[in-house]
């Protein structure tokens, strides 16, 4: 029949988009259910395995979700059956669970938020609490997480398992925090998924594309997840808008050769306006709440700003550094300084600018931003020499391969 | 569960322990006995008590025969442990809290460490 490469089609679809919706729910659920993490992933990913076998034969279910997490169940139910007889001591330690009301948080009370919560948890390192949510809440494969993050697989595996270990053994709970930790505690989650979009968004090292849209895709996609669990808390939805005002411009962000296009020469007919749409009613949204902003808020205001601009040159700069001093407010690090000063020299001129970075030099000697910022302040200084030396340092620091090139170019260009 | 939550201090102790001076010993301590009759009080005690300095330690090597006796302690260390808790908690989140309040009343960092496996 001629209809098979196009049925094979829609089932892999099908399988692919189950993944997506499904995953965490399947995990969460059964994580919830049998109280330990390491049988809701094996069972989980058994199920996926099976969809593959099973769908091209017998059809998609009606309701897929619920065959996966019917078979995903099964599969748990076997392997503890198989490991009851080998080990009862094993099955006492389990994830503890709750069921604590969540009205009084604005939580919406999902497993999968409990699930985010456990793999985010602080007493986690950070790697370990990135590792978890890729592979728990995201459904990446071990492979595809070490990949992300040029580990060796082996090393990844590794990873997973001491933070499924500890999780265990250290009685790290499968619930909501407290409504007094939950702010501290969204905010750490917060992190693990800007962590996972910021190296989407400029790759750290040498070894990868430059910009890896998967990854920052992925990390929209589970702010988004959060978004639809937390849909009160003001910090989630400024992360969402900080995160797809940034994405709307990933398309005019690279030129033709690799190179990295800064904000001032990108083409913006080319920035993505269905994202810059909805950005900026998350921002007008949070704006219309009249509830103090978070960081995240800020920035994502910043972003609006500068998306706003249909040329650089229309920027409204007064407002951008407003809100950076704002975000000073907030944020008092280095690293808000320096951004702010970007501005600032828009504003005030790169005199200004220089003066106000110079007192950074000792926290961000290492950090290539800090340096490429002053190399393109002095060359509009005219002072080549030092700024050539700028550049220099900004190249030696910097692992992304656009960024050095875009760099190399612009040192190459001082008189 | 059970966990231990050990305080850490430096080697050498003043007159007034690992404190500034007597009037911060003495509210430390005073703190610390708040703390301590809390956790009694909402049954989270198992045992607790404060170590003697770590140079009046003694490690023994008994898998040898006779065993062998040498002046301790067994790690050399900036910090030695200077107390511990063991308390009852229903997960890490709630002992986390408590090393909290128990790190504030004993001005000192706690680690939490779980035991084992769950008692009887």
């Amino acid at each position: 029949m001629s209809v098979g490469p196009s049925v094979t089609h829609v089932i892999s679809d099908a399988i692919t988009r189950a993944h997506h919706e499904e995953w965490a729910r399947v995990v969460a659920s059964l994580a919830k259910r049998f109280g330990d993490l390491d049988i809701a992933e094996e069972a989980a990913a058994e199920a996926f395995a099976t969809a593959v076998e099973r769908w091209p034969a017998d059809g998609i279910p009606p309701n897929p979700g619920g065959w996966l997490t019917t078979t995903a169940t099964r599969k748990a139910i076997d392997r503890i059956r198989r490991e009851k007889k080998r080990d009862d001591k094993y099955r006492e330690a389990l994830l503890v669970t709750d069921d604590t009301p969540l009205e009084s948080v604005g939580a919406i009370d999902d497993e999968r938020l409990r699930l985010l919560f456990t793999c985010c948890h602080p007493a986690l390192a950070l790697e370990a609490r990135v590792a978890m949510t890729l592979r728990m809440v995201g459904g990446l494969t071990v492979p595809e997480i070490a990949r992300a993050f040029l580990v060796q697989e082996g090393a990844m595996a590794r990873r997973i398992t001491r933070a499924k270990d500890k999780i265990r053994e250290a009685g790290i709970p499968f619930r909501m925090p407290s409504a007094g930790d939950l702010p501290v505690r969204v905010d750490g989650v917060l992190t693990v998924l800007f962590l996972v979009f910021n190296e989407g968004y400029l790759a750290t090292g040498p070894d990868t594309d430059p910009v890896r849209a998967e990854l920052t895709a992925e990390a929209i996609r589970l702010t988004r997840l959060i978004r639809t669990l937390l849909p009160r808390d003001g910090e989630v939805a400024g992360m969402l808008a900080l995160m797809l005002l940034t994405e709307a411009r990933r398309p005019a962000r690279l030129s033709s050769s690799g190179e990295l296009v800064t904000l001032d020469e990108q083409d913006r007919g080319a920035w993505d306006a269905a994202l810059i749409h909805e950005g900026h009613q998350l921002v007008r949204e949070r704006l219309n709440s009249g509830e103090l902003p978070g960081r995240y808020q800020v920035l994502a205001a910043i972003n609006a700003v500068h998306t706003s601009a249909r040329d650089i040159r229309d920027t409204d700069w007064s407002q951008v550094v407003a809100l950076y001093d704002q975000l000073v407010g907030l944020d008092p690090s280095p690293i808000v300084a320096l951004n702010r000063a970007v501005a600032v020299a828009e504003l005030d001129g790169p005199a200004v600018a220089l003066a106000s970075i110079d007192r950074l030099e000792g926290a961000l000697t290492g950090y290539h931003p800090y340096h490429a910022t002053r190399a393109d302040l002095l060359r509009r200084l005219g002072r080549s020499a030092e700024s050539r030396a700028a550049y220099d340092r900004a190249i030696e620091l910097s692992g992304n391969t656009a960024e050095s090139a875009y760099l190399t170019r612009r040192r190459d260009q001082l008189g | 569960m059970q966990y231990l939550m050990s305080v850490f201090g430096p080697t050498e102790l003043s007159e007034f322990g690992s404190y500034p001076d007597r009037e911060s010993m003495v509210q430390a301590m005073a703190d610390t006995e708040a703390f301590n009759n809390t956790l009694q009080a909402n049954g989270h005690w198992v045992y607790a008590n404060g170590l003697a300095s770590a140079t009046s330690s003694t490690v023994v090597d008994g898998r040898v025969d006779p065993p062998v006796v040498t002046d301790g302690p067994y790690l050399e260390s900036k910090e030695y442990l200077g107390g511990f808790w063991i308390i009852e908690a229903t997960d890490l989140d709630q002992a986390l809290e408590l090393a909290a309040q128990g790190s504030k009343a004993c001005r000192g960092k706690v680690e939490v460490r779980p035991f084992q496996s769950m008692p009887e």
